[in-house]
């Protein structure tokens, strides 16, 4: 429904950059993103000046993120708090690994990472975070506004998804639009070594 | 204003009365020009003018002519005048003075919410179950959600066929991303049916609830968003979690909230299809299978467009 709004608003910008717009409140989709990509981005932008505006993360291949949907292998786990608890995770995909935090504001996420001994298979959903660090490195993670453990068949199914979406970017990145040419000329996107990862990624599924 | 003059004889002649277009014009002309009246405000006035002139009802002029008979799923356009062949589906409180009926009305391409003024008082009380031909009636829009009004000028007529009202199923497959508050177990209102929040129905206050079990869920296909809507006997086949079990859960740990977390935890994170009507923006669950499928099939045709030279590696 809120498809069509979008569309007759801004018909000129692709709806994958103008979802959030003019309708009131739009729930964000959570995008598939493969870490070795998650880890390139370092391209924020907030749309709208409002305090409450969405800030995006975007990635390499042009998603513009708010939230992520991620499975994976749970390796790591660390409470790094001082006072409340606050969990730190490392998720491996296969490509990288993501990290993701759930503080006291993610309760739920933090007791499921507290409680969980890695390995394990966990899917996320959450929300992308960027740090800065001293000598000018951005840091991404993942604020967990969910996580669940799973089993082997929805980790498999996430890697084809997540391929399936990366590939649909990459053609997109081909064309002409402005938010598109904004992300080569931030990235200069290397196509053909994303193009390599997914085929490795899927490669991965169907060699077990 | 020679064109508006034209349109303006043509209806007259419609309804049997023969005005001179030299006449119309003259009207018009002196109105806009000599007493710079708004274009608009000039026909209106003309129009006037000629109905008390001949003695014409302004419902007659203004009123029914034969608009498009359309199908409940073609409605996709704001402030259209139509026709409807429908069977009354469901009929809901009224809550407002100046609506005597709202309800659902369906035909064989889907369902579609209709309102009845008030102010239509004239036409007959339609009846849930009953079919009729809706004439002359408008479309309007609210958020994406389409409905049609029923006015005064509009007409509705009993027919004793029956209308088969098509479902039109949709199909949704994506991630499960939140299961949202109100879902799990829940006590809904003896009366109305609806669910109780803290206790006490919107409508009728503090009551004694029975228990229900349903989910409201929110999928993610990585571009749309979709909410989902799971009854009892979906929730309990999908989790299998009965509404008996359910209950002694939340008695032995004195807290419904363990059967949501419960269910967060069989649910969150794994890919579904769904199949159901749609509802506003919701999908009436009617049959949910876990797609775990990460196809052979796929997984070649993926690795063919993404790089045909890494397949070797």
């Amino acid at each position: 429904m809120f498809e069509n709004s979008v569309k007759n608003s801004n018909s000129k910008r692709s709806s994958e950059f103008s979802k959030a717009e003019n309708t009131g409140f739009v729930r964000e989709v959570a995008h598939r993103i493969f870490a070795a990509e998650f880890k390139e981005a370092n391209m924020q932008v907030k749309e709208g000046q409002d305090q409450y505006s969405p800030q995006y993360l975007i990635t390499p291949t042009g998603a513009k993120v708010n939230r992520v949907f991620i499975v994976g292998t749970l390796t790591e786990k660390e409470d790094v708090g001082t006072d409340a608890e606050f969990w730190r995770g490392r998720i491996v995909d296969p490509t990288g690994a993501f990290f993701v935090t759930a503080g006291q504001y993610q309760p739920e996420a933090a007791q499921i990472l507290s409680r969980t001994t890695p390995p394990e298979f966990v899917a996320v959903i959450g929300k992308p975070s960027t740090y800065t660090t001293k000598d000018g490195n951005v840091l991404t993670s993942i604020r967990a506004e969910s996580m669940h453990v799973v089993d082997a068949a929805t980790r498999d199914r996430w890697v084809v998804d997540a391929a399936m979406h990366t590939t649909r970017r990459l053609e997109k990145l081909a064309g002409s639009e402005p938010d598109v040419v904004k992300v080569r000329e931030h990235y200069s996107t290397n196509v053909e070594a994303y193009k390599a990862m997914v085929a490795q990624a899927l490669e991965s599924v169907r060699a077990q | 204003m020679k064109e508006t003059a034209k349109q303006i004889e043509a209806r007259f002649l419609e309804l049997g009365v023969k005005v001179q277009t030299s006449e119309i014009e003259d009207k018009l002309e002196q109105l806009v020009n000599k007493f710079k009246v708004p274009p608009e405000e000039a026909r209106r006035n003309v129009i006037n003018l000629f109905l008390k002139k001949y003695n014409i009802q302004k419902s007659d002029f203004f009123g029914p002519r034969e608009t498009a008979m359309v199908k409940a799923a073609d409605i996709k356009e704001d402030g259209k005048w139509v026709s409807l062949r429908a069977k009354v589906v469901q009929l809901w409180e009224a809550n407002q003075e100046s609506i005597s009926q709202v309800g659902l009305l369906g035909d064989e391409s889907g369902t579609i919410k209709f309102t009845k003024w008030a102010k239509a008082s004239a036409l007959p009380t339609v009846e849930e179950g009953n079919c009729y031909i809706f004439k002359n009636i408008t479309t309007s829009e609210w958020q994406g959600q389409f409905s049609v009004k029923i006015n005064k000028t509009s007409e509705i007529i009993p027919i004793s066929e029956d209308i088969e009202v098509g479902s039109t199923p949709t199909e949704f497959s994506g991630a499960i991303v939140d299961i949202q508050s109100g879902s799990g177990l829940i006590k809904r209102c003896p009366e109305c049916n609806r669910a109780l929040v803290k206790g006490a129905c919107g409508e009728h206050g503090k009551v004694e609830g029975i228990y229900d079990l349903r989910v409201k869920a929110v999928m993610d296909d990585g571009e749309k968003v979709q909410d989902i809507l799971l009854n009892r006997e979906i929730t309990e086949a999908l989790t299998g979690i009965t509404l008996d079990q359910a209950k002694e859960m939340a008695t032995e740990a004195l807290d419904q909230a363990v059967v949501l977390d419960m269910i967060k935890s069989k649910l969150v994170g794994r890919y579904f299809v769904v199949r159901g009507a749609k509802l506003d923006r919701f999908i009436l669950v009617e049959t949910i299978t876990q797609d775990i499928k990460p196809l052979e099939e796929n997984i070649g045709k993926l690795l063919a467009t993404a790089a045909p030279v890494a397949q070797e590696a």
